[in-house]
This record gives C-alpha cells, structure tokens and sequence, in this order.
C-alpha cells in the first residue's frame, strides 16, 4: 500500500517536473522578449530616435562624432536579399535530395548519404564564413569578374549550404512519414514512380516539407557569423547578386560587443533585435496559419 | 521523432535568436568572476581591446612563467567592452586601444570612486595594405581622406593613376572594420578628422586579421590594419603628411621616431593606481621583458632602446624580473 502510494507521489513529481520543462519554452521566449524590448524601449520611445528614418533611410553611421544617423533601410534589405537567394538555392536542392534519399536511392547509398549530410550540418558558422571569406570570393571574382567576391551571392550560397541539411533531414522524415500503403495503392494503379512521389506523397507530406522549408529559412534569416564573413558587411543596397551587403543579424554581431551599454547605438541594436523578433514572428504566424489551411482543406 | 521537432521549429528559432543576443547582452555586461586568491593563486582579470588580445594573451604566457603564482586571464570584445568590465568590477586591467571617453571616464569614477589611470605598454601603427601585385607604392593623408571620407572624391585606382591588372573598371574596393572597432576609431580621426565620416559602401569586415586576409585575395582592394598582421601576400604602403613630404614606411623605427602618420598608443587602464600584484604585472609589461613580447607580436615598443637591441638580449629576456 506504501509502496504504491510512493509510486504514486513520485509520478505526480516527474509529471510536474515534464510540465515545467513544457512550458519553461513560453517562459524564456516572453522573458526574453521582455529583456529585449526593455533594452531597446528606451530610445523607441525617447524621441532621438525616428523609426522613419529607420525604415526609410540608408545610412547607418551609428558612431558618427558630428551626425549620428541610424537608417536601417539598408540593413533591411539585405536581410531579406540573402536570405531569399539562400532559398532560391536550397530549397529546390533539399527538397530534391529529401525526395532522392527518401524514394529513390537503395539503403547503402542512403545511409551513406545522410551520413555525409549529417556532418554538413556540424560545420560551425564561423568555418562557413571562413570558406566564404578565403574560397568562395575568390572563386567569384574569377567566375563573374567581378571586383569584390564578398556579395550576396557569396552569403546566398553560404547559406544555402547551411540551410540544405536541415531541409533535407526534416523533409526525408515527412516523407517517410507518409505511410506505405499510400506508394502500394499508387503503384498498384499503375502509377511511375516519379507519379507517385509528384501526385501523392508530395500533397501527401505538405505539412512536414513546407516545415522543412521553414525551418530552412529561419536558420537563413538568424544566421550570423557566416553572414557577417561571407556578405561583405557594407551598407548598402544591392542592384545585383554581385553586390555586397549587411544584414540585421550580422550588424548586431558586429557592433554590441563594443558598444557601451546602455547608449542610444546599443539600444538601437536592441531596437534591430525587436525588428528581427517580428520577422521571425510573422514568418512563423503566417506558416501556422498556411499549415491550418492546408489541414482545413484536407 | 524529428517531424515533431520540426512542427516547433518557429519557436526553437525565436527561442535560439532570443538567446543568442541574451548571451551577447551577458558578455557585454560582463558576468565573469573576478578578485583574487582564487584557489591560492593571485588572479588578474585582463579584458578589453581586440586589438590588443594577442598581445595581451602573449604577456600573460610569459608572465606565467616568470610569476607562476601570479595566472592573468585574458579575454578581447573590444575596447569598449574592456571599460564596462573594469567599471562592474569584472576586471583588474583593461586593454584599450584608444583613449577613455570623458564620458567612461565619468563613469568609472562614479561607479568606483577613483579615476582610471592610464599606462602605455606600447604602439600600433596602422598599415594601409593593397594587393602584392598593386603598383601602388605610396599615397598621401589627403588622398586617403579622399578615398575613404564620406564626400571624397576618390573613387577608383584610375584616379590615384593606377591601372590595377585582374581588376575590373579599376573599381576601389575599400576594406574597413566594423564602426566601433578601435582601429576603426582610431582611423577615422586620424584620417577624416574629428567629425569626419566613412564612405557608406565599405566592407566592414569583424577583424584586424579577415582585412588583411581578404586585401591578399581581393585585387581591387585597399585596407587599412595594425602592421603586425601584415603578411607577405599583401604590400604596405608609404605614407607622406602632406603631398611633396617624405613618405614614411610602418616601421618600427618611424613610429618611434613619431615620423609615420598613423600610429597610436595602446594602453592598459586601471582603476586609481594600480597595487601588488596589478602594479607588479604593469611594471613588468611596461619594463624591457614585456616590450619585447609587443614587438615579437608586430607591435612597436614604448622604450626607444627594446627596439634596437632585440636581438642581442633574446637569451636574458625576463631576468630583471623583480
């Protein structure tokens, strides 16, 4: 009877200790949120600062000894232009593997292949950014002759790279997700194999794949170090792929470390931070939204 | 499994983003535990310049050696950094490859109630780097405020007359440091002046190291770096105050001499006067064992002497130790 009781108190215990590790998640993301918006509130809403100009102007001279101005209009856009080049490149390539591996390739080669693909993605950033910095702009001046290699081709690609694993392995797992009876009733039909990954398993496995692709593009959007490397980190806006850039992410990187805390360029910083929160933000809303279309259809 | 995992993928993300800049707000704000007689060793907190961390991490090697009851914990994030973590009490020294604002300075004493004091432990001459094969050998201040200032009017390598091979439409690649760098800073006004401002456009790379690397790699580009990171794929140029002057090459004998136009001082801060084993360090880092580590790591020492007689006094190096 004691012992049963035990049993009892200690599984009301492990299930408390589950549920706040489930919702510790809420607690550190509101709290961050707190923190970075506290740090960057100060100037929001100070009056030094204009979120006009931020959103319209392009210069950024956060130090300037006589004018100091913080566009941020240029930082913007090369968020969004290395990121969109990133998934241009990777998610065709990822998804194409994810279907390759998944449907197509025997178990030697497929075990290979994640193997190998697997360890893609343990690459830290820093050495990405250090093969775009050394290989890659070389490369890029030779190939496009062009003047400088550091450009948002440089980062696109760089990018792409790091976002293809994960799209791969989360996109190989939806699919595998889709159960074997869906392939036999195709093939039985009389269905190709390529029929049957394009008009089943792809609707099919929707929901993983465009979480694949997500997940692709927040790992895209967030990157740092190998962005601040690989782009070229230059304030301004890009008429082609062969111009560098400066992203959000990057510019945080780059300048918190020695800005003294508390100053109006540290919080502007944070301010970047809060921007970087609402892309994040409605990325993610409007995913869930789409996967709840997709799911209210289906 | 992983499906699952990918369904949370928005908020693993919002989550990783979140934290990362709460870790760098950590750093900044410097959480490290500092004081002495940690485990019966004598502990010295030595933060600051990125500059400087090389160098800084080269004194504390040696000075192990020479003091093993003394261990000097060194770490960069720049200068600014440096200051924060002395003011928090984080730090015994900071490393600062610029002056203290009057506004740090304030702080310090505020937050302390002594002044920092300043002590030079050696220089950085700022190089200006281009490609092996660029033809050009030297330049003017004049021309350098027209290539890198905000209104200037120099735009490509025809216009300094240069025609640069493997370099399309002779387009200036300029290569600069991320704006609150100290050897930004420090170029700035020495170039551009006090109010001067940086042509937007520059490549702002995050290291004294990465503009070298990307000048050897990149032929229509000119950078601007400490001179002890110079390499032998990539050329230093002379440099001339005024157009008609001498120009000057970064040696160590010019920026003794005070001849070449861009050096600085680096300095080490403390807070009031530094006591035991702070002052003991100090006056070994500032004596002739110490300057010899500033010129082995391309720096030039603050002693006209240590960079003359380097290479006859290799063998005693750390004997007048007290």
């Amino acid at each position: 009877m004691s012992r049963h009781r035990w049993e009892l108190a200690v599984e009301m215990l492990i299930e408390w200790v589950i549920r706040l590790c489930g919702i510790s998640a809420i607690i550190f993301v509101f709290g961050i949120f707190y923190f970075v918006f506290r740090e960057g509130a100060g100037l929001l809403f100070s009056g030094r600062f204009s979120l006009a100009q931020f959103f319209t102007n392009i210069e950024w001279y956060p130090t300037s000894q006589s004018h100091v101005r913080y566009g941020g209009l240029a930082l913007i856009v090369g968020t969004f232009s290395v990121t969109v080049l990133a998934m241009v490149i990777a998610v065709p390539f990822g998804l194409c593997a994810a279907i390759f591996v998944s449907e197509f390739c025997g178990p030697r080669l497929r075990e290979t292949l994640k193997i190998i693909i697997e360890l893609l993605a343990a690459i830290p950033s820093v050495v990405w950014g250090f093969v775009g910095l050394t290989l890659m702009n070389s490369v890029i001046i030779s190939l496009f002759d062009t003047p400088i290699g550091l450009n948002v081709l440089n980062g696109g690609i760089i990018l792409a790279l790091m976002s293809v694993p994960i799209i791969v392995s989360i996109g190989e797992d939806a699919l595998k997700a889709v159960p074997d009876t869906y392939r036999e009733a195709a093939l039985a039909l009389g269905a190709t194999r390529w029929q049957m990954v394009y008009r089943v398993l792809l609707p099919a496995a929707k929901n993983g794949l465009l979480a694949a692709v997500l997940l692709g593009v927040g790992r895209a959007v967030g990157e740092t170090m190998a962005v601040l490397m690989a782009t070229g980190h230059s304030v301004r806006i890009p008429t082609s792929a062969l111009d560098p850039v400066r992203t959000l992410t990057a510019t945080i990187a780059a300048e918190l470390g020695e800005s003294s805390v508390g100053s109006d360029h540290y919080q502007v910083l944070f301010i970047v931070g809060i921007l970087l929160f609402s892309i994040t933000f409605v990325v993610n809303l409007s995913a869930d939204l789409i996967v709840r279309g997709i799911r209210g259809k289906a | 499994m992983q499906c699952e995992m990918a369904r949370n993928n928005c908020q693993m993300k919002n989550a990783l983003l979140a934290i990362s800049l709460f870790l760098m707000v950590l750093m900044v704000g410097g959480c490290g535990s500092s004081r002495y007689h940690a485990s019966g060793r004598t502990v010295i907190q030595n933060i600051g310049s990125d500059t400087m961390v090389n160098l800084a991490q080269a004194w504390a090697e040696e000075y192990a050696m020479v003091q093993p009851a003394v261990s000097v914990e060194v770490s960069g994030g720049g200068s600014g950094t440096g200051v924060a973590a002395l003011l928090n009490g984080t730090a015994d020294i900071a490393n600062c490859s610029r002056r203290m604002e009057p506004d740090e300075i304030a702080r310090v004493k505020a937050a302390t109630g002594q002044e920092p004091t300043l002590h030079i432990v050696g220089y950085d001459a700022l190089a200006i780097f281009v490609r092996k094969d660029n033809p050009l050998e030297e330049i003017t201040m004049e021309q350098l405020a027209a290539i890198y200032g905000e209104k200037g009017r120099i735009r490509s390598w025809s216009d300094l007359g240069i025609q640069m091979a493997g370099c399309r439409n002779n387009e200036m690649i300029l290569v600069s440091r991320q704006s609150n760098s100290g050897t930004y800073f420090y170029f700035r006004e020495a170039i551009l002046g006090n109010t001067g401002d940086f042509r937007l456009g520059t490549l702002d790379l995050h290291g004294s190291k990465d503009v070298v690397e990307l000048v050897s790699r990149t032929p229509c580009a000119i950078g601007y770096s400490g001179m002890g990171y110079a390499t032998s794929h990539v050329k230093m140029i002379r440099i001339a105050h005024k157009p008609g002057e001498p120009t000057y090459a970064p040696t160590v004998e010019n920026t003794q001499a005070g001849t070449y136009p861009i050096s600085r001082p680096l300095y080490m801060y403390t807070v009031g006067e530094p006591t035991d084993a702070v002052k003991k360090y100090l006056d070994w880092v500032q004596a002739e064992a110490g300057q010899m580590l500033v010129r082995t790591s391309g720096y030039v020492p603050r002693n006209k002497e240590t960079g003359m007689i380097e290479s006859s006094r290799n063998g005693g190096k750390g004997a007048d130790i007290e």
